[in-house]
């Protein structure tokens, strides 16, 4: 037995859809809401993660950040400028306590952070100075543009160099090569000896939250240098009085062989915090739980995601089942001639469900096209980042065409198990 | 003696009404041969149209045997019977039927659409057999765009395009006036002179005055079975 060529079917489906022009393109619309939606919902879904997981990924999931954190006394009345001196955060004790007890310690980042003011000639901008050890470049993934980074020789000797991020370079050299250049930072002189990369890097995230995304514009000098130059204490005059605040390291990152040992390392260093401060002047960032919770998140979205895909495109399948019966009793006479005419009952299943292949895939094609260009205009209407993935495109498509083809197997068998008779004597 | 085209022996079809069983058809011998023009006359419920549907591979006998051109089909399953239909038969019916997206020529090759012929051999048929039925002009029309002669032309053009064994029509004048009937009756002449085996039910007995040979039903039966003015063979 010979069976009709599928182009032929196709044609006949075209020409039967053409009878119907309005209805098939309401039915499509069904499809082309649901696919694009599907399509839409998943970029800006896949944008927002990827921005957050490159984000913790930055601060390097075998990381643990611990931070200063200024608590303010009981007691101590925030207009009383008697008390001279704040002291409070991380010290060197517990830096070396961390390098003596944490389990698979690779290695233990001290960093101070401080605002001063730097300049270049004329040019001048208050920005972040900080002063950490040469390994900081290995640990935050950092990469050079230009010179060098500090070295343990810059260490040792304390010497005055620096090396600024690219944004500040721009800034404040505009066109000169910054490298073996005076910079100025707080009137102390320091030669530029290179130029680090252009990596999003701002405030390191506090509880959770995470830094808005920027160019760098730190300067980086060795701790040494700084120490020598200028000791723990920090001042800042301002107007009415000024701040005298000593903290011995504002921020110190503890880089941890492999993932799995950065939970046994976390307790550590808590237990250790929690013996040496009286009072919580610290906070303690794990990128890696971070990224555990973005995970997490992000399942939670795609199940909520999942469900509305799955309710939207059912219901575009419920309209394609709906219009394929309307449209099979109303061709009840027709069916009827067909079979009268030789057309066997699979013959009549495969016109009607051609029909529903085609209003689907022709919708979900349209949906798809919709679907990449509504995250590309929300990308460049608001600047939310949005991705678009194949497995979106592939997920949304095949979905949509599956569900109408099993929405559309009923009405076409329902056709196809009509009494020819019956069919031919209907009005 | 040739094969018969149609051979039904005591045919016997009932239709099960709830509990109740409705005989359509009570054990009918019927013989039609090669070539033979048949009429089928009987009031509305008397079992012709039944006959029709049964000749027509569209239903099952409850019981007996139909052969059509000697192949005993009482047995066939369902898609036998779709290949039957498409190669065997051609039906003309009252209502002409055809589809009405399709055109002229489109409606013509429907048969052939489901026998898997190339399409640039039905076209051809169909164009053949078009211009025999003088719709030369009309090949591109649709059904709604052509008046009740010209769609029952059509339609008989459709149950020849399969070279059919045997012809199958129902009251194909009913819906036309009398001038565009005796046109359509006249084509049938043609065909019949040819050598097409044709049934024909009707309720004229105009109509059947055409016809070689009248067979009446009542009640299921039948009960005359006239050959008009020729012996019974």
């Amino acid at each position: 037995m010979k069976s009709m060529r599928p182009e032929r079917l196709v044609r006949l489906a075209i020409k039967n859809l053409g009878q119907y022009k309005l209805r098939a393109g309401l039915t499509m619309l069904g499809i082309i809401f649901g696919v694009c939606s599907v399509v839409a919902m998943l970029s800006v879904g896949e944008g927002a993660n990827r921005e957050i997981q490159e984000k913790i990924q930055r601060m390097g999931s075998q990381n643990i950040l611990i931070k200063s954190v200024k608590v303010p006394k009981e007691g101590d009345a925030p207009d009383s400028k008697r008390s001279m001196i704040a002291a409070y955060g991380l010290t060197y004790e517990d830096a070396q306590q961390f390098s003596q007890y944490v389990p698979n310690l690779e290695a233990s980042t001290p960093m101070k952070v401080l605002r001063y003011d730097v300049q270049y000639k004329a040019r001048k901008l208050q920005t972040d100075v900080i002063a950490t050890t040469p390994w900081f470049l290995r640990v935050q993934h950092y990469r050079m543009v230009r010179g060098r980074f500090l070295t343990s020789s810059d260490m040792e000797y304390g010497t005055p160099v620096c090396v600024i991020g690219s944004r500040l370079a721009r800034i404040l050299f505009a066109g000169v090569d910054p490298v073996g250049k005076t910079l100025n930072i707080d009137r102390d002189a320091y030669t530029v000896v290179g130029v680090i990369g252009d990596i999003a890097q701002g405030e390191l995230p506090t509880q959770g939250e995470l830094w808005l995304a920027g160019e760098n514009q730190n300067v980086y000098i060795p701790l040494r240098t700084y120490l020598n130059k200028r000791g723990d204490l920090f001042v800042q005059l301002s107007e009415g009085g000024g701040v005298f605040e000593k903290i011995e390291l504002h921020e110190l990152i503890l880089s941890i062989d492999k993932q799995e040992n950065v939970t046994r390392a976390v307790d550590a260093a808590r237990r250790i915090l929690r013996k040496n401060h009286k009072v919580e002047d610290y906070s303690i960032v794990v990128p890696l739980e971070l990224i555990r919770q973005a995970r997490e998140t992000r399942r939670l979205f795609n199940i909520v995601l999942g469900s509305i895909a799955a309710i939207s495109l059912i219901v575009g399948g419920i309209g394609i089942m709906n219009i394929m019966l309307a449209t099979v009793s109303e061709r009840t006479r027709e069916i009827g001639i067909r079979r009268a005419l030789g057309a066997r009952r699979s013959d009549i299943v495969f016109q009607f469900l051609m029909e529903t292949l085609l209003l689907s895939t022709s919708g979900g094609v349209i949906g798809l096209i919709f679907g990449a260009l509504i995250p590309m205009a929300i990308t460049a209407a608001t600047g939310v980042k949005t991705v678009l993935t194949f497995p979106a495109f592939a997920i949304a498509f095949s979905v949509s065409v599956t569900v109408s083809v099993i929405f559309g197997i009923y009405p076409a068998r329902r056709a196809a198990l009509m009494d020819p008779i019956e069919a031919l004597r209907h009005e | 003696m040739s094969v018969p085209i149609v051979e039904l022996r005591s045919a016997v079809k009932e239709y099960v009404n709830g509990s109740l069983r409705v005989a359509a058809l009570r054990g009918i011998d019927l013989r039609i041969d090669p070539g033979e023009y048949a009429v089928v006359m009987g009031a509305s419920g008397s079992g012709k149209s039944t006959l029709l549907n049964l000749l027509g591979c569209l239903d099952h006998l409850s019981s007996g045997d139909y052969l059509l051109g000697g192949e005993n089909i009482s047995q066939f399953s369902d898609n036998q019977l779709s290949e039957i239909r498409s190669r065997r038969i051609g039906f003309i019916f009252q209502s002409y039927n055809l589809i009405p997206q399709l055109n002229v020529l489109e409606n013509i090759e429907v048969p052939l659409f489901y026998q898997g012929i190339p399409e640039a051999h039905a076209r051809t048929k169909a164009i053949a057999l078009a211009e025999r039925m003088g719709l030369a002009d009309r090949l591109k029309h649709k059904p709604m765009e052509l008046s009740g002669g010209q769609q029952q032309r059509v339609a008989i053009a459709r149950s020849l395009v399969c070279d059919p064994l045997l012809m199958l029509a129902d009251e194909p004048t009913g819906n036309l006036d009398t001038k565009t009937g005796n046109e359509i009756l006249e084509l049938i002449d043609e065909l019949h002179a040819e050598g097409k085996t044709i049934v024909m039910v009707t309720h004229d007995d105009d109509i059947a005055g055409r016809a070689q040979r009248v067979v009446c039903f009542r009640d299921g039966q039948i009960i005359s079975n006239d050959w008009n003015g020729a012996p019974k063979p």
